[in-house]
């Protein structure tokens, strides 16, 4: 590269040459130009890329072709005439292959909200109990931290399902507790039937919720003029709770329930909760809180001491300080990484096809595949509800997190 | 007056040894003491009764179900099977060549790992580059007079590992290709990188590998057909290259800027530059990273029994199906959990250590 400067441009013998007189020659090479030379590869990258999808397409219609399979969506209205096994909406044996993506995407969305809310409960719990003063409970919290994490989740799922939901006993010794029964066909509770009355209950439960809202803005307000504080939290929990409460037991107890009872080989009535729904729950929620706790440790201690000793000489207890200083601080810092272990137990929850909880992966990517063979279509919708949750999942954080980051000057 | 200085006095013996600590530790005010009471009376109860299952009332010497006659833990079952566990189907008569395979890893790994032993840089691109080719013809055989033994015959540990080990080895450069895609000037580089690493990481790992197993012999010439094994190692490299991409984009976003200036100022090339300057540092700092990766693609290879193949997991959920030992599944899941657990929790204790000695230099991270 050296020698290049060298050569061109004056002579080391200061000497004039006919050259030195000429416009100047040392313009590189166009491959040399950086410029030329990244729109060069840029345009082999795209020729590139243009030339393996454009084999891969016609390699795929030409075995399309000779296996005689259609394309297009529509399947999707044909009669799907198969079962599922648990669905929030109305769904028969003669609803659509559209209806069963339907049935698997809310059964999908169902067991994540189970589990991120669990999760994240759990989570909080133990990443707190590892910095806990208390010998035991910080070893125990990372006993289970360093157990559970390291451990494959699937794994989990199955131990849950097989050696410990299948081992339950049958319908007819179902374990009873408070009316329900646990068994190896599930958690079987009893259906509340709301009777004549019962909308005053839930119209006192709304109320009490709008009181609650007014009460902590007035507090709020009060605090910022006056420096009193107001126990926000537990009058509102008060109303919350103690409204509709007092509303139910004085119209008389407008509550009816549907007691399952066992007739035949099974239960009728109630609400069943498959074993399916509750071992993908549990192993979920364990494994991913145990990810969790370790992202809101790193939080904590991300937190200044400086920060908990001001608060202590402030006179703060030490439950005051955690909640009022440390944890809005950490959650800074906590915010992003738990974004990604939620979209983790999104996508994770697409295990459930390995122990037949019918989630999207199991009832549209696995039955329906495998009816309708339509394998491109198919397997391009799963991924773009996974693709779309995953983003919405990441704007909804990355809104949260501007929104509580630490303005600076 | 005259003061005389007092020998220190000791502290008080409620303060130090055995009662010293456990005031401190345990009973440090009533909300302590109360919760260390209940979480201490829970341990208690569940891990008496588990230690006894598992040690002190267990079977361990017998080849049939009959041996398991104590009540506690079957280990009959296990070791009756742990041949399978470990190899899969593999005939029996080529144990060693799995065997093997296995202990030029753990040698090599251990070589790495030991902190005096010399020529790490020789070991490792070893490791990297030749041994997966001996590997595969250890594995595979059909040459130097090795009886050829199909990859549908591979399996349990013997698999797993085998996953893994490619899943890495594969990932690493792709990954390191794709961030150096994703931090680059060139537009259109840079948007087939992003779109390429956020398509991965956005869908689960499932759905990539039934892509995988469905949709990838659609994609090649009639006639070309794939084994099972190698269509799931594309799967999990092409999605293990997108996290590992974005290790390394943390890793490159880390390094100073005056280190690529410093770089730019003593004329060296894009590629020297990267080679020589950049790479080393940045993963050197994302060696913690990459390992992380390393023990999420080690307990992902268990999804693999999904498409078919038998891994530790599947050849363990085979066992349980098997009707002369029905109701021992908890000991094979205990099994596999402890071997994936041995792993993964090396795995994560060396990567902390690593950080640990390599938290030096870089001043930004302070």
């Amino acid at each position: 590269m050296s020698s290049d400067i060298l050569q061109s441009g004056v002579k080391p013998d200061g000497g004039s040459t006919p050259q030195s007189k000429a416009p100047p020659v040392n313009k590189p090479k166009f491959w040399n130009d950086p410029k030329k030379r990244s729109l060069l590869f840029q345009v082999l990258l795209l020729a590139a890329l243009g030339f393996v999808f454009y084999t891969i397409i016609q390699n795929t219609l030409t075995n399309l072709e000779q296996r005689g399979m259609t394309t297009g969506f529509d399947f999707l209205s044909r009669e799907a005439g198969f079962g599922i096994a648990m669905s929030l909406i109305d769904y028969t044996e003669a609803s659509s292959y559209g209806m069963t993506f339907i049935v698997g995407l809310l059964n999908t969305i169902l067991i994540a909200v189970m589990g991120i809310f669990a999760a994240t409960i759990l989570g909080f719990i133990l990443g707190v109990a590892r910095l806990s003063d208390n010998w035991l409970i910080a070893k125990f919290s990372a006993l289970y931290i360093e157990i559970f994490r390291n451990i494959p989740l699937l794994l989990q799922i199955f131990f849950w399902y097989y050696a410990v939901l299948r081992t339950l006993p049958t319908p007819r010794q179902s374990l009873e507790f408070f009316g329900s029964f646990i068994n190896n066909r599930g958690l079987i509770m009893p259906a509340p039937v709301p009777e004549d009355g019962f909308g005053l209950v839930t119209i006192g439960f709304f109320a009490a919720i709008v009181a609650s809202w007014f009460i902590a803005r007035w507090s709020r307000k009060r605090q910022e003029l006056t420096g009193q504080q107001f126990p926000v939290f537990l009058t509102s929990i008060g109303l919350i709770v103690g409204v509709p409460l007092l509303l139910f037991l004085f119209s008389g107890l407008p509550l009816g329930l549907d007691h399952p009872e066992l007739k035949g080989f099974n239960f009728k009535g109630g609400i069943t909760v498959i074993p399916e729904l509750i071992a993908l729950w549990l192993a979920l929620s364990i494994y991913t809180a145990s990810f969790i706790a370790e992202t809101v440790r790193a939080g904590i201690l991300a937190v200044s001491h400086g920060q908990t000793e001001a608060a202590t000489a402030l006179g703060m207890s030490k439950a005051k300080t955690l909640r009022l200083i440390v944890v809005p601080q950490a959650m800074r810092v906590v915010i992003p990484p738990l974004t990604s272990q939620y979209l983790n137990l999104t996508k994770n929850s697409s295990l459930a096809t390995a122990i037949g909880y019918p989630d999207l992966v199991n009832v549209f990517a696995g039955t329906t595949l495998n009816q309708t063979g339509q394998a491109i279509e198919v397997i391009a919708m799963t991924m773009a509800v996974y693709l779309t949750l995953s983003l919405l999942t990441s704007f909804f954080m990355n809104w949260y997190n501007a929104r509580i980051q630490l303005t600076e000057r | 007056m005259k003061y005389e200085i007092q020998p220190t006095l000791p502290p008080p013996s409620s303060m130090i040894g055995v009662v010293g600590w456990l005031r401190k530790n345990l009973f440090d005010g009533p909300y302590n003491s109360v919760a260390t009471i209940v979480v201490g009376y829970f341990l208690i109860s569940f891990l008496v009764p588990t230690i006894q299952w598992i040690f002190i009332d267990s079977d361990w010497i017998g080849t049939s179900r009959d041996a398991c006659t104590s009540g506690g833990a079957c280990w009959v079952f296990i070791a009756n099977r742990l041949d399978q566990f470990l190899y899969g189907f593999y005939p029996e008569a080529e144990h060693w060549r799995p065997q093997l395979a296995f202990i030029i890893l753990i040698g090599s790994i251990i070589w790495l790992v030991l902190p005096q032993t010399p020529k790490k840089g020789l070991v490792a691109t070893l490791l990297l580059v030749v041994y997966p080719v001996i590997a595969y013809f250890l594995l595979y055989g059909d040459l130097f007079g090795l009886p050829q033994v199909e990859t549908h015959l591979w399996g349990g540990l013997t698999l797993t590992l085998v996953l893994a080990v490619v899943g890495i080895v594969a990932s690493l450069p792709l990954g390191i290709v794709l961030a150096l895609g994703r931090q680059s000037d060139m537009p259109i580089v840079k948007s087939v990188c992003v779109t390429f690493i956020e398509i991965w990481r956005g869908v689960p790992l499932i759905t990539v590998l039934f892509m995988a197993s469905v949709m990838l012999p659609l994609f090649f010439p009639e006639g070309m057909s794939f084994d099972k094994l190698l269509r799931a190692l594309i799967g999990i490299t092409l999605f293990q290259s997108a996290y590992m991409a974005e290790v390394i984009r943390g890793g490159l976003q880390a390094i100073p800027k005056g280190q690529y200036e410093a770089a730019d100022a003593l004329g060296l090339g894009y590629w020297q530059k990267m080679i020589l300057i950049i790479m080393p540092q940045a993963l050197k700092l994302m060696i913690p990273g990459i390992v992380n990766t390393f023990i999420a693609l080690f307990k992902d290879t268990s999804l693999v029994l999904i498409i078919g193949l038998f891994d530790v997991l599947a050849i363990g959920q085979a066992a349980n199906q098997d009707p002369d030992w029905i109701g021992y599944s908890t000991e094979s899941y205990l099994f596999i959990a402890l071997l994936f657990w041995v792993f993964c929790f090396s795995m994560s204790r060396y990567s902390q250590h690593l950080e640990k000695k390599l938290h030096t230099g870089h001043g930004n991270r302070a």
